[in-house]
């Protein structure tokens, strides 16, 4: 049971918050779509990679296993290969570009200033731009803030990787407002 | 030096808000509602609240800024200094105190957050809503101050930098200014 008392128990995870506070929902909302899904040189596909890998690195399973659900949408591939990002993409084909990026985003996990310069250059060498890296720090921000108000207020979560994959289709093709 | 080109005469966040407006725009609603909209909590408690948060991230730049902001807000200059090394010798209420202990708490991880530290809100008097909203603005600034650490951006080491900025946060709130910013220019 969540830390306070929703108006509608059955909902999991952030949902179940959107439905609580309809103020915040809104710019909630917004930014989860601009970030993962508004316009950006990196594949939306890409940005729910990093979006689920830094959720796993903070241990929110709803946020990591719904974005990876929604990366799997975006590539077509099987709900099994979530696991597969946390384990460190070791059969999901990640660019060595997307590797350097997934890296700042694991430095920015730990925190602001774990991301060195060398981080920074390693990207750049791997073609990075200046709007790439400053969306990867953003959108690693930004799920540490997501993973924090899910868990921090005690919200559920369906367990199985199948309670996620209409949640992942929606979130991959309708978006998030 | 910031990680990418920013303007030099918008420092810290200031300038990753204009450089990305369109992903501005959210955090700028979010963060105007949070700590200026309705609430039961003032003002000056909820920039308490990030400037805990933000001094336990170890963000010179927001640490400072939200400092300068709950100074003006509170109308003092001892009630920042205390909650950044002991939340209970603070002069603020045993439910500030309650809800500054769960930020600590979400400042180190959501999963951080004890049923203990909910009850004892409860007990001191704290709504739903209110350990809610404490939780978000938390969770935000953690984004923040990634954010801005996580590009290198330049925190101004004069004092006056943030007194004015604080002004400002207390004057406008957290919306883009109509005209920008090219004001700020020297």
């Amino acid at each position: 049971m969540a830390h306070i008392t929703l108006p509608d128990e059955t909902l999991p995870g952030i949902v179940g918050l959107f439905n609580f506070r309809p103020e915040t929902a809104a710019p909630l909302r917004l930014l989860a779509e601009t970030l993962l899904r508004g316009e950006s040189p990196i594949a939306s596909s890409e940005r729910e990679l990093i979006a689920s890998y830094v959720s796993h690195l903070n241990n929110c399973h709803f946020c990591h296993t719904s974005h990876g659900a929604a990366a799997m949408a975006h590539l077509a591939c099987d709900l099994d290969l979530i696991d597969d990002i946390k384990e460190g993409f070791k059969t999901i084909s990640v660019s060595t570009k997307l590797r350097t990026l997934l890296y700042i985003a694991s430095k920015v996990q730990k925190g602001g200033k774990h991301v060195l310069e060398e981080d920074v250059a390693a990207a750049r060498a791997e073609g990075a731009t200046d709007q790439e890296i400053h969306d990867t720090v953003l959108i690693a921000a930004a799920f540490c803030m997501f993973n924090r108000y899910v868990d921090g207020l005690g919200t559920w979560a369906p367990e199985e990787h199948e309670g996620y994959r209409e949640m992942g289709q929606r979130m991959a093709f309708k978006g998030y407002v | 030096m910031p990680h990418i080109p920013l303007p030099d005469h918008l420092p810290g966040i200031t300038g990753l808000l204009e450089y990305s407006k369109h992903t501005a725009l959210p955090i700028r609603q979010l963060t105007q509602f949070l700590l200026r909209g309705d609430s039961t909590l003032s003002p000056g408690e909820r920039e308490l609240i990030a400037t805990i948060v933000s001094h336990h991230n170890a963000c010179a730049f927001c640490t400072a800024a939200h400092t300068a902001a709950a100074d003006l807000l509170l109308g003092d200059v001892e009630t920042c200094e205390i909650i950044k090394h002991d939340i209970d010798a603070a002069p603020v209420s045993e439910k500030m105190k309650s809800l500054l202990k769960i930020a600590r708490q979400v400042q180190v991880s959501g999963k951080a957050v004890t049923t203990l530290a909910i009850e004892d809100a409860k007990n001191n008097g704290a709504t739903d809503l209110e350990i809610h909203d404490t939780v978000l603005i938390a969770a935000l600034f953690c984004l923040y101050n990634r954010y801005v650490d996580g590009m290198a951006t330049v925190a101004p080491e004069n004092p006056e930098f943030y007194h004015g900025l604080g002004q400002r946060l207390v004057d406008n709130g957290y919306n883009r200014l109509p005209d920008g910013y090219d004001h700020l220019k020297k």
